[in-house]
């Protein structure tokens, strides 16, 4: 018998691409031939609006890239100016930072959870994610009054200072973190439906991972040990004590697994940080005219979904000469089509959610 | 916590490179500076020799340095090793072109297809050159400075 | 004490009622078997009502939070305003599509759970039509939904639909023989395939006692022939975004929604019929009373699991039919027999 392949659009209006990512998948029956991502439907330009506003105008436009890790971005291009103009951030400030950044890693984590168990079909699971992130956001609602995209995290520190209660309001959240765990490992992970989904489809090789420039979780679930906090920390990471979870085989499951572990490590660090914490000013003396002298610097820091990095060439004027962002989610994408090759189109869905694009990143 | 690549190599090595016509700047960012026709080779020494062993592309990206040309900019780590270098090279603004380090990294695809979509820089050896961010049709290279921005209607 | 039961009383005053107006008692019983058809229609759609707000509001249990809460008390007229939304919104169709084949799909499917009604025992002497070979016409009528399924996927012109028309055939013709099969211990005990026989002999012991392996196998090949969770994978919005129910909108969609609600209390009464003993109960409560709570509590379970499990990949959900629950229903049914058998020579 004749059999021919088939395309299939899928995306970029679907229900479960992240967003608005396309992908035109080649079909022999439900087996994936090829799965060929289209991205840009959400490009703004950020890079090129960038060029044209003053430094303190381009930072809301960090929270706008992976708008599920707001804090870490911010974070990110903060410290990539900061360390071209060499402005010394006020100790209380970057621990603030770490924690903000840590509880939106975590916030990033449960929703990639709760989306890739929802697509497995368990909405259930999907649902529980995103009422604990709530009180993540809760908290960053406390803080500066947002809860997607922040403007928290400013030149020099922060913009405000914690206000009365959210400590204690932090603390009390961290202790009910361990149940949530718990409601994610006994619910979700001891899945046997899900075990089946995930278990040993889309391998990918820790020579391979390496070779395509994948990071975060990705990267860490094929079993190297890369993560920026440890391998040149910025910040003060390098005070606090965590581990980072690596997989062994590089499937759906180890990246899944991977991001679990990572939680809990940020929870972890979230509580020392919380101990530590000097009293003291949040901002540090920052001319109010930002202009960073003449430089170019590359600076990275480990987002949610990956290496997230900053180049960022300055001409001495008040407005970035040149601003590039390496997005971890853009790299990441590029291993859809490999990965899903010779799986069944029910598996794509799983496998681009362990991959875990947000497509504010992916496009720019 | 990431080292300096150059304090990791020997002299011999260091001559090496600077045989392929690389400027070394040591004194902070570690920056490389490479003729474009050598890209290859110096990349290729910098990820398979043992002293150096630069396994991870991090990142590809394009400076429009208006009239001296473009820079491209290589950002190059150690995931074994912790070190760190950036390797740039030049190229003059009538021609903008690079060999591609698809062959090496092949991650570097979507990178180097983002530099040649905004940026206007074609990679030379790339598998597939086309527009990535942009629509098929769109004329010009939005991040380079001589871009003239439609205003809006 | 049968005529205690009002819904009883109230068919016999109309068949009192239509007996001094229709020549013949043949005029009658067709008469009969019309008030039957009607009150199941009336039944399928007040049902589908509550069981769409129920779904809602056991999901929101579920998942902690509320469901529907706005319109009326508890929500409770929420169904009703979004059947009133569904009903007059424009009935588009696509350019494209098969036009006869795709307007007449979402009707066809509703057929099946309709015709199954007529052999439901609500209680005793409550059955629309005693048919004495109503387990096996349950069978034979439920298949025809596959048929609408792959008119819906094929006649929507929509690749999405296909692949979900698709899945639904393989998906439901192999889950219809482990459903047979654990039909079938019930049968062999019984010795009868009359629904009213079969509640009839569980007066004193009720069958899931007896095949409870028969019963594992009936609510998961059941919940894959209704296309729930984890067997969605017909809809599996995730991948195939609705699979043949893409293209529907409007009416024609709310038409595959009360299908699917009225399979579903078809294939829960089924169960309550073989296996928790039909309309037997305390008699302080009438016959179908029991026998629509029975009903519920298994659409309750289906209902929970739904909301609690992911979806099978399509090459898993083959696996578990063909290499699991076909041979253990095949085992069950030779050890039924072989149970059947010692039973007698024992003489019971």
């Amino acid at each position: 018998m004749r059999t021919q392949t088939y395309e299939l659009n899928m995306g970029p209006q679907h229900p479960s691409t992240h967003g608005v990512l396309r992908v035109i998948l080649e079909l022999d029956g439900e087996t994936v031939i090829r799965a060929k991502p289209v991205v840009g439907y959400l490009h703004r330009g950020i890079e090129k609006i960038c060029e044209s506003k003053s430094y303190p105008q381009v930072l809301p436009y960090a929270d706008r890239l992976d708008y599920l890790h707001s804090m870490g971005n911010a974070l990110g291009l903060c410290q990539t100016v900061e360390k071209l103009m060499g402005v010394e951030v006020p100790e209380r400030a970057e621990y603030i930072r770490v924690i903000m950044a840590e509880l939106s890693r975590i916030a990033s984590h449960q929703i990639f959870l709760g989306s890739l168990v929802g697509e497995c079909g368990a909405l259930t699971g999907f649902v529980f994610a995103i009422r604990d992130r709530e009180r993540i956001l809760d908290l960053f609602d406390m803080a500066c009054g947002a809860r997607m995209t922040f403007h928290y995290i400013r030149y020099g520190g922060v913009v405000q200072d914690l206000p009365e209660g959210w400590v204690e309001a932090c603390r009390k959240f961290l202790d009910d973190f361990d149940g949530m765990m718990e409601t994610y490992r006994n619910l979700l992970v001891g899945n046997e439906i899900l075990q089946a989904r995930l278990k040993g489809i889309a391998v990918l090789s820790a020579e391979r991972a390496l070779a395509m420039s994948a990071s975060g979780g990705v990267l860490r679930a094929s079993g190297v040990n890369y993560d920026v906090r440890k391998a040149e920390p910025y910040g003060i990471y390098n005070r606090f004590d965590f581990d980072v979870p690596l997989g062994t085989v590089g499937d759906s499951w180890d990246r899944m697994m991977v991001r679990l572990g990572e939680m809990e490590q940020a929870a972890r660090i979230v509580r020392q940080a919380l101990d530590q914490m000097p009293e003291g000013p949040v901002m540090a003396k920052v001319p109010k005219l930002i202009k960073p002298p003449p430089g170019e610097i590359y600076h990275h820091v480990e987002n949610s979904k990956g290496d997230l990095g900053y180049y960022l060439v300055s001409d001495g004027s008040p407005k970035p000469y040149r601003l590039h962002v390496r997005r971890p989610a853009f790299v990441n994408l590029q291993l859809l089509d490999e990965l899903c090759r010779g799986y069944l189109l029910a598996d794509v869905v799983p496998i681009l959610g362990t991959l875990d694009p947000v497509l504010g990143e992916v496009d720019c | 916590m990431s080292e300096n690549l150059f304090a990791k190599l020997t002299e011999h090595q260091l001559s090496d490179l600077a045989g392929l016509g690389c400027q070394l700047d040591g004194e902070g960012a570690c920056l490389l500076t490479v003729p474009a026709e050598r890209l290859l080779a110096v990349m290729k020494m910098l990820r398979d020799d043992v002293a150096s062993s630069m396994n991870y592309l991090g990142d590809i990206t394009a400076v429009d340095r208006g009239e001296a040309g473009f820079e491209i900019i290589y950002q190059l780590f150690s995931v074994t090793r912790g070190v760190k270098a950036t390797v740039k090279v030049k190229v003059p603004k009538d021609k903008p072109e690079v060999p591609s380090v698809v062959s090496l990294w092949p991650g570097a695809d979507w990178m180097e297809r983002e530099a040649y979509d905004l940026m206007g820089v074609t990679f030379a050896g790339h598998p597939e050159l086309k527009r990535i961010l942009l629509d098929e049709d769109f004329a010009g290279h939005p991040l380079r400075k001589d871009f003239r921005m439609q205003p809006r209607e | 004490m049968p005529n205690d039961d009002i819904l009883l009383r109230i068919g016999a005053s109309l068949r009192e009622l239509f007996a001094g107006v229709l020549p013949g008692p043949d005029a009658v019983d067709v008469a009969m078997y019309f008030v039957a058809l009607i009150a199941c229609v009336a039944l399928i759609f007040t049902n589908a009502v509550i069981l769409i707000l129920a779904e809602r509001k056991v999901a929101g249990f579920m998942q902690s939070r509320l469901g529907p809460h706005r319109l009326g008390p508890y929500g409770m007229f929420q169904t009703v305003a979004d059947v009133i939304k569904l009903l007059t919104k424009e009935d588009y169709r696509p350019q494209g599509v098969d036009k006869w084949v795709w307007a007449m799909a979402p009707v066809v499917l509703f057929v099946p759970p309709v015709m199954v009604y007529a052999v439901l025992p609500f209680g005793k002497n409550l059955v629309p039509v005693d048919l004495n070979i109503g387990i096996f016409y349950f069978v034979a009528v439920s298949s025809v939904a596959t048929i609408a399924f792959l008119m819906a996927g094929w006649g929507s012109n929509n690749k999405y639909s296909v692949i979900g028309g698709m899945r639904a055939v393989a998906q439901m013709v192999s889950y219809e023989i482990p459903l047979v099969f654990s039909i079938l211990g019930v049968v062999m005990l019984t010795g009868s395939l009359q629904t009213s026989v079969i509640v009839e002999k569980q007066s004193g012991i009720w069958f899931i006692l007896l095949q409870p392996v028969a019963f594992v196998i009936y609510l998961i090949a059941a919940a894959a022939e209704t296309n729930r969770m984890p067997f969605d994978l017909v809809e599996g919005e995730s991948e195939i975004i609705a699979g043949p129910f893409t293209e529907y909108s409007g009416m024609r969609w709310a038409m595959f929604f009360l299908a699917e609600y009225a399979s579903l209390f078809a294939v829960s009464a089924i169960a309550s019929t073989l296996f928790l003993g039909g309309w037997h109960g305390p008699s302080f409560l009438p016959g179908w009373v029991w026998f629509l709570g029975k009903t519920y509590v298994m659409i309750f379970v289906f209902m929970w699991v739904r909301w609690t499990f992911p979806r099978l990949r399509v090459d898993q959900l083959m696996a578990l039919c063909w290499k699991y629950l076909i041979p253990v229903s095949l085992a069950n049914i030779l050890i039924t027999g072989i149970g059947i058998f010692a039973y007698r020579a024992m003489g019971g």
